[in-house]
């Protein structure tokens, strides 16, 4: 198999909502798959049961042909599977070579984490180099600007070297040019890592996205290259149609507009 | 400071002799403002450590008294434990409101040590005549004839508690408030069980009589002097080895599950073990606290341990400042000299007055004495900085 994550009949429901209903998702080793929906269409439910963080009500997650079904959050980050989070999350008080260290330190054995960093490893150094952030190394992680942030977020991701990357919106509140930078460090990413992606932007993901999956209501509505699911009659209906991003005028906003407001 | 021990990136030494040194002029050379205890640069801390190894060893030569002495060592106990709680609390974010489950095991081992080093070998302490029918040694109390057995177990019982209570409740995710009231619950079983088991344990009473201790005579001029050594060097053991975990990748795990815990297991790591690894720390420095506080409280009784004086030692990191060590060590010498100096004077005030200390500190230096401390050093030192920048740049630009 060169599935390396599959998930079956994947169904979680919070009180009675399905947030996410018979999901059947796989991605293959070395892609680079965007995930994109409206709001509440269970992307980052999704991500959330591959991680662990939410327990299914129904279905499987396999990952290299193991199922995770069960295995706490840093068990699976220990097989390869590693996530970045919507806000960033790094550890304000600490040093930005001391996120990456604690990050990259997670498979040493438990003596050596009772020693003082000294220096950085040639991981550390690489990914500081990698992110741009070899001049803020010694900086308190609190005092980096938010699209700082977000690097570093993605260089104690990368610094851990998972096989499966699940990013939850890298981009939000980076600048056109970090915007950039972030689409080119996925492409050089995916092939050697597979890399699963949440992206509401439109324009980065005409850029810079091969494979599509729609999710909606929390179902999957459809999969294929850009132009397919672009093209496609229903994700324009539910998605592409209400997108602010939406000017290239392909998609007839009124007509959209007015077929949500016919469904729903 | 020898070179050979500097370790780079990490500011070094050379930096820190620079600055009385013009000869050296670095071109990047340490801000005067960063130069303060538990920054990146570990030289501060240390020289620190010195000059409080120093300080406190001093102490018991500027004092004639000997009970003033007595009262010293036993401020030096509290300060291990402050210290220990810094750690699970100031560092970890565990509220632990029954430090003084883990201070009275170290203390009640060490007591019945030394409550049979008072009567001839393999006889009884004296309270079993009054409260019990035993006519020989309880199986409890036997391997306790040994100092060494007392003295381990007064610090290996607390870490085992502590680590399988802390498993107990991080694996299963119960933190905050929930973990300082099931702390506190500890502390009052703890205090209700020694009570409760007035055969083994002397009830209410406690274990009292230790004229004895380790083969020197209480009322002998120098042995406040000697227990006094012993608690300086105890709290010197129990710094140098926090000092060591909170600047080690462990102790900044700590402080990373403190600030988030589910980034850290999304790095890979089990919090409830990071944590439950700091509370057994905490524990074990609070049970040695324990064993030395005993000969020199020269009583252990249930009172000292239950729920209220675990609430207190909260209340010295609090007022000494958490997160940082030597606020901790601070705090608990500050309240405990100011609890004595007040309620010798004012008996009755001094409840009060420790109760509007808190209050003030939380809601006026959440950083306690050492936020202060160190907030006042950096605004003066920055302005230096700012000088010596300023300094540094202009014969740049002249050779340019």
């Amino acid at each position: 198999m060169t599935h390396v994550l599959e998930v079956r009949g994947l169904a979680v429901e919070f009180d009675g909502f399905k947030a996410i209903d018979g999901v059947d998702f796989s991605v293959e080793q070395g892609e680079l798959r965007f995930l994109i929906g409206p709001n509440g269409a269970g992307k980052t439910t999704l991500i959330d049961c591959i991680t662990g963080l939410t327990r299914p009500t129904a279905g499987d997650v396999v990952f290299e042909g193991k199922s995770l079904n069960g295995l706490a959050e840093h068990r699976r980050v220990k097989l390869g599977i590693g996530r970045s989070f919507q806000t960033p999350t790094v550890f304000d008080t600490l040093t930005v070579a001391d996120n990456l260290d604690l990050a990259e330190a997670f498979r040493s054995r438990f003596p050596r984490l009772f020693l003082r960093r000294k220096g950085v490893s040639a991981g550390v150094a690489a990914t500081l180099e990698r992110v741009g952030l070899a001049d803020v190394a010694e900086r308190p992680a609190g005092a980096l600007s938010h699209g700082q942030k977000q690097w570093l977020e993605i260089g104690m991701l990368l610094v851990q070297e998972p096989k499966l990357l699940l990013l939850d919106e890298p981009v939000a509140g980076m600048s056109p040019q970090e915007r950039l930078d972030t689409g080119a460090l996925l492409h050089e990413l995916a092939g050697e890592h597979t890399v699963v992606v949440i992206e509401h932007d439109m324009a980065f993901l005409r850029r810079f996205a091969h494979t599509v999956t729609v999710l909606h209501e929390g179902k999957i509505i459809s999969e294929g290259s850009v132009d397919k699911v672009q093209s496609d009659p229903i994700v324009r209906e539910v998605y592409l149609g209400r997108s602010r991003d939406e000017r290239s005028g392909q998609v007839k906003e009124p007509a959209a507009a007015g077929g949500r407001r016919g469904k729903s | 400071m020898s070179d050979a021990t500097i370790v780079t990136p990490t500011p070094a030494a050379d930096q820190v002799l620079g600055e009385s040194d013009p000869a050296v002029k670095a071109p990047r050379r340490t801000p005067l403002s960063m130069l303060v205890p538990g920054s990146s640069n570990p030289w501060p801390g240390r020289m620190a450590f010195a000059l409080f190894a120093i300080g406190i060893l001093a102490v018991p030569s500027l004092m004639g008294n000997p009970s003033d002495i007595r009262q010293w060592a036993e401020w030096l106990c509290y300060a291990m434990i402050a210290v220990g709680l810094d750690i699970a609390w100031g560092y970890g974010g565990m509220l632990c409101l029954g430090q003084g489950l883990f201070f009275g095991l170290g203390a009640y081992a060490m007591g019945m040590h030394l409550s049979l080093e008072q009567v001839p070998k393999g006889s009884l302490p004296s309270f079993m005549g009054l409260y019990s029918d035993y006519t020989e040694l309880p199986l409890l109390w036997r391997p306790f004839q040994s100092f060494w057995f007392a003295a381990a177990a007064a610090v290996l019982l607390p870490i085992l508690i502590s680590g399988l209570l802390g498993l107990l409740v991080f694996k299963r995710r119960i933190r905050g408030p929930f973990f300082a009231i099931l702390t506190q619950a500890t502390a009052v079983i703890f205090a209700l069980l020694l009570i409760g088991n007035l055969k083994l344990t002397s009830g209410f009473n406690g274990l009292t009589g230790f004229t004895k201790i380790f083969g020197r005579n209480k009322y002998q001029p120098g042995t406040n002097k000697w227990l006094y050594t012993v608690a300086a060097i105890g709290l010197l053991v129990v710094l140098a080895i926090a000092m060591k975990v909170v600047r080690s990748r462990y102790g900044k795990l700590l402080q990373a599950t403190r600030d988030s815990e589910d980034r850290v297991r999304f790095l890979g790591y089990d919090p409830a073990i990071v944590k439950t690894i700091g509370f057994m720390i905490a524990a074990g420095m609070a049970g040695l606290a324990g064993a030395i506080a005993a000969p020199v409280f020269g009583i252990v009784s249930p009172g000292q341990f239950d729920y209220l004086p675990s609430i207190l030692m909260v209340c010295w990191v609090a007022v000494g400042g958490r997160g940082t060590l030597w606020g901790a060590v601070l705090g608990a010498l500050v309240v405990n000299w100011a609890r004595v100096t007040v309620s010798s004077a004012r008996p009755d005030d001094w409840f009060y007055l420790q109760g509007l200390l808190f209050v003030l500190v939380l809601a006026f230096a959440p950083g306690g004495i050492a936020g202060v401390l160190r907030s006042r050093w950096q605004a003066v030192t920055s302005r230096i900085d700012r000088k010596r920048m300023q300094g540094d740049m202009t014969p740049v630009e002249a050779t340019v």
